[in-house]
């Protein structure tokens, strides 16, 4: 190894280069990671900040450049090799084992084992302390797939905290994360600052970056383009990233003046234990925004409402005319849209085209004689990507291999070309980029001007009371109530939302008390 | 389908010749291999590109070709068909059972086998789709019963085919009919995976069922559409080689199912489904019916030819698992 010099960065990128194919993604960028700092890399959408992390994690090597770790040069040829050297990474998307347990996922690849068996006791116990540490309150025996993306989220933060690393990089760690979590997983940040951990950060999230980092390096188009301290101010920072001014960050614009017309009617929709008897309409023009905790029901009250899952009883009536249950297809011909809650499971066909992926929903509508109009669908997929600006190379290149936040452009360019008119966004701008993210509220409001109606889950709270024309407030799978207007501040969507929650708790200790 | 053209900015002439070899290479692994199999055949042993040899690679190929055409759609949607040897006697049987027995004409007996065929891979499907079993169970106990059932049928002996089946087996113009066949039926194949709406559905539900789901694609209907196309595909494998024979054998097509999906997998398919393609299968379909070939004119024993097979296939695919490896990065 090198000889370690008091004052060398932890670990540093120098001058690093990488293509993918002719395609250059990430040009001559240089990145320190210092003992007790946070490093945070702000870029658009595919500007390569998780191109960067990768080589950080030893999953790319770099093209040209070096990397030094404790000032002296080194080969990261792997995952082992960077975590040899002390590198934890939170990745952006999740990388968990679905059918295994939630104690086995935070340990996978070093299982603890006595005598060549696996040593389930000491499994349980390590995995519990790694969830602790960051409040995550769920049986480590579970299946990881049965919990929902932001617990899978805190699992996924909880497997690196357990290396008890020098180093930790987190890629858009707080993008499924609600404020709780949120400040639960800054919290384990300052503990580890304090440590002397050495920590990337990256975010969509602007008022995170002056909360916990320390330096923002700012990457447009996989070059450097600024390092300034991360107390700059938050117009400036977008400036740099987009080489834009954004004048608003939550458009909201009610232009719709047609007949007022109830678009979509939910009336006592019920599923056992997840939700119950949830009544709500939206109107042409409207957009509905769904506030609560993780666990309270929104993405679930959703996927019912979308034909996703099954539910128990209730109706959904769409334009007046009743959607059976459990049917995506009389949903979709019924105008209905769903953007769902994990891109990566349930929006993509990753290994297939942006092209294919765009088309899919509108595959039936636009044949003729069952046979594909594959010219036709190819101009409108390359109309609507041109319109939401989803970066790529071509429409041909697969959806894996675009950036995160371009994935999610094409989930919601594929209902932008089936002329949705009841969109149910479920966490629509999750790590998407500022300037995409307005284009994307954009679009919100280009189609309800139209007459659309939306409703939209969010735990991004400036975003639900930016947007939304109304907010219906969720706790423990019911309404725990609606705001509207001057009402619909953040304290009291917080109030509404945890009320019921305090509820529950109480009615299940009476109950096992009685 | 066509290798993506990529429109990056203006690379030399010399580079793009380049990256073009690459792409091309990378897509076609199988397709170099085979040419270079033919190539040491070529070299070894006189009796290779004679005209009269290579018309019977092609009739040998044409079974195994037909039958892995079927498994294409299969594996592209994800799945496993492992009944398609079964399938193929079993309807090549009732064929023949209709005809002989019932006196059903010829013309409407060929029906009668692709029908068969159809419903068995329609039963599978609605057994995955709807019942919910593993694709690798409900065709394991499909390849038990139709084998059973054919055995029942023909109480363990030889039917005569009728007329029509028999001139599958015959020549056209000079040209053997199962080449025709296989000519015809990878078209077809080609046309709907990558024409119809139900072939690009099955890419989607190979690729992410869930996403198709909420898509709207309707998965259950495509994948009971993908196994009643394949046990078509079976039925006319089996109708093909039975024709050779002018009669259907109880054992006819035993094991095959094996050959079909080592084909379709040697052509660049993904047992984990949504990648495939027909021509992909054709080649490996070609590069075992070369292979046994080129192993008889060399003399070399039968029992020896398995061996080579089986290391042919471990080699085909592995060189794939690295091609994709240093493609994605
Ligand atoms: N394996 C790959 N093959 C080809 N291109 C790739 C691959 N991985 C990334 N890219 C391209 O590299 C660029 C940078 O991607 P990267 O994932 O680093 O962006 P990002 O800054 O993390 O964006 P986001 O904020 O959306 O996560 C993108 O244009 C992407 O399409
Ligand atoms: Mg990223």
């Amino acid at each position: 190894m090198s000889t370690p010099s008091a004052d060398a960065p932890l670990l540093t990128l120098e001058n690093v280069s990488k293509s993918f194919g002719p395609v250059r993604v990430i040009d001559d960028v240089t990145v320190h990671v210092r003992r007790g700092h946070v490093q945070v890399l702000l870029g658009e959408n595919g500007a390569g900040k998780s191109t960067l992390i990768k080589m950080m994690s030893g999953i790319y090597q770099p093209d040209g450049g070096r990397i030094l770790v404790d000032g002296g040069p080194v080969v990261l040829d792997g995952v082992r090799a960077a975590e040899s050297h002390g590198i934890a990474t939170i990745h952006q998307e999740l990388n968990l084992v679905p059918t295994m347990s939630v104690a086995e996922n935070v340990l996978m690849g070093r299982l603890p084992s006595r005598a060549g068996l696996l040593d389930k006791r000491a499994m349980r116990t390590t995995a519990r302390r790694a969830l602790d540490r960051i409040g995550l309150d769920v049986d480590v025996d579970q299946p990881v797939g049965e919990l929902g993306v932001a617990r899978q989220q805190l699992v996924e933060i909880a497997k690196a905290l357990s290396l008890d690393a020098r180093m930790l990089i987190l890629d858009e760690p707080t993008a499924a994360l609600t404020h709780g979590e949120i400040d639960a997983l800054f919290g384990v940040v300052e503990d580890l600052r304090a440590d002397g951990v050495g920590m990337v950060f990256i975010s969509h999230h602007l008022e995170e970056i002056a909360r916990i980092g320390d330096d923002v390096s700012v990457l447009r188009d996989g070059s450097l383009v600024a390092e300034v301290p991360a107390s700059t101010d938050e117009d400036e920072l977008v400036r740099h990233m987009v080489g834009r001014d954004i004048a608003d960050h939550h458009p909201r614009r009610r232009e719709y003046t047609g007949p007022d017309e109830v678009l979509l009617d939910v009336q006592h929709l019920s599923r056992h234990g997840v939700v119950d008897d949830i009544s709500f309409q939206v109107r042409a023009g409207e957009v509905l925004g769904i506030a609560g905790l993780v666990g309270a029901g929104r993405t679930e009250l959703l996927r019912a409402v979308a034909g996703a899952d099954p539910y128990d009883a209730g109706t959904v009536t769409v334009r007046g005319g009743a959607l059976p249950a459990k049917d995506v297809g009389s949903a979709i011909a019924a105008g209905v849209g769903h953007v769902p809650e994990d891109r990566k499971s349930q929006g993509l066909v990753l290994g297939a085209s942006v092209n294919e992926n765009i088309g899919y929903a509108t595959l039936r509508s636009t044949a003729r004689l069952g046979l594909v109009d594959r010219p036709g669908q190819r101009r409108r997929a390359q109309d609507v990507a041109d319109r939401l600006r989803i970066r790529m190379r071509d429409i041909d290149q697969t959806a894996r291999d675009l950036s995160g936040g371009n994935q999610q452009k094409i989930v919601f360019a594929r209902w932008v070309l089936a002329g949705s008119q009841v969109l149910l966004l479920d966490e629509p701008t999750r790590g998407v980029d500022v300037g995409a993210r307005v284009e994307i509220y954009e679009f919100i409001n280009a189609i309800t001007a139209d007459g659309g109606a939306v409703v939209m889950v969010s735990s991004d709270l400036p975003e639900v009371l930016g947007m939304s024309d109304r907010i219906l407030v969720m706790s423990g799978g019911h309404v725990a109530g609606e705001l509207e207007g001057e009402d619909a501040t953040e304290d009291r969507v917080m109030a509404l939302a945890v009320r019921d929650v305090d509820r529950d708790a109480e009615d299940h200790s009476e109950g096992t008390s009685a | 389908m066509s290798t993506p053209t990529t429109s990056t900015p203006s690379p030399t002439p010399a580079s793009r010749l380049r990256t073009g070899a690459g792409t091309f290479l990378a897509n076609n692994g199988a397709l170099v291999g085979l040419v270079a199999l033919c190539l040491a055949l070529f070299i070894a042993t006189p009796n290779f590109l004679t005209g009269p040899n290579l018309l019977n690679i092609g009739i040998q190929a044409s079974t195994i070709a037909v039958l892995a055409f079927g498994m294409t759609f299969v594996i592209v949607a994800g799945g496993i068909d492992l009944s398609v040897g079964s399938v193929a006697a079993l309807s090549a049987m009732a064929s023949a059972w209709v005809y002989s027995a019932a006196g059903l004409p010829g013309g409407l007996s060929l029906l009668a086998g692709l029908a068969t065929g159809a419903a068995l891979g329609a039963i599978s499907g609605i057994a995955i789709a709807f019942g919910r079993l593993p694709s690798f169970i409900a065709t394991l106990a499909m390849l038990s019963v139709a084998r059973g059932l054919t055995l029942v049928l023909s109480d363990g002996r030889p039917i005569a085919t009728s007329p029509a089946v028999s001139f599958l087996g015959g020549t056209l113009f000079g040209i053997p009919v199962p080449i025709l066949v296989l000519a015809v039926a990878g078209l077809v194949a080609a046309f709907i995976l990558n024409r119809t709406v139900v072939g690009r559905s099955m890419y989607a539900v190979g690729g992410n069922a869930e996403a198709a789901r909420l898509s709207g694609i309707p998965v259950k209907r495509v994948l009971v559409t993908v196994f009643a196309l394949a046990g078509v595909y079976a039925a006319l494998a089996g109708m093909l080689l039975a024709g050779r024979l002018n009669s259907a054998q109880p054992q006819a097509a035993a094991g095959y199912e094996l050959d079909a999906i080592a084909a379709v997998v040697i052509g660049g398919a993904s047992l984990a489904g949504g990648v495939g393609r027909v021509s992909g299968t054709l080649v490996g379909a070609l590069i075992l019916a070369v292979i046994r070939n080129g192993l008889n004119l060399l003399n070399v024993s039968s029992f020896w030819q398995q061996v080579v097979i089986g290391l042919v296939i471990a080699v085909a695919v592995g060189i794939d698992v690295l091609r994709r490896k240093n493609t994605r990065h």
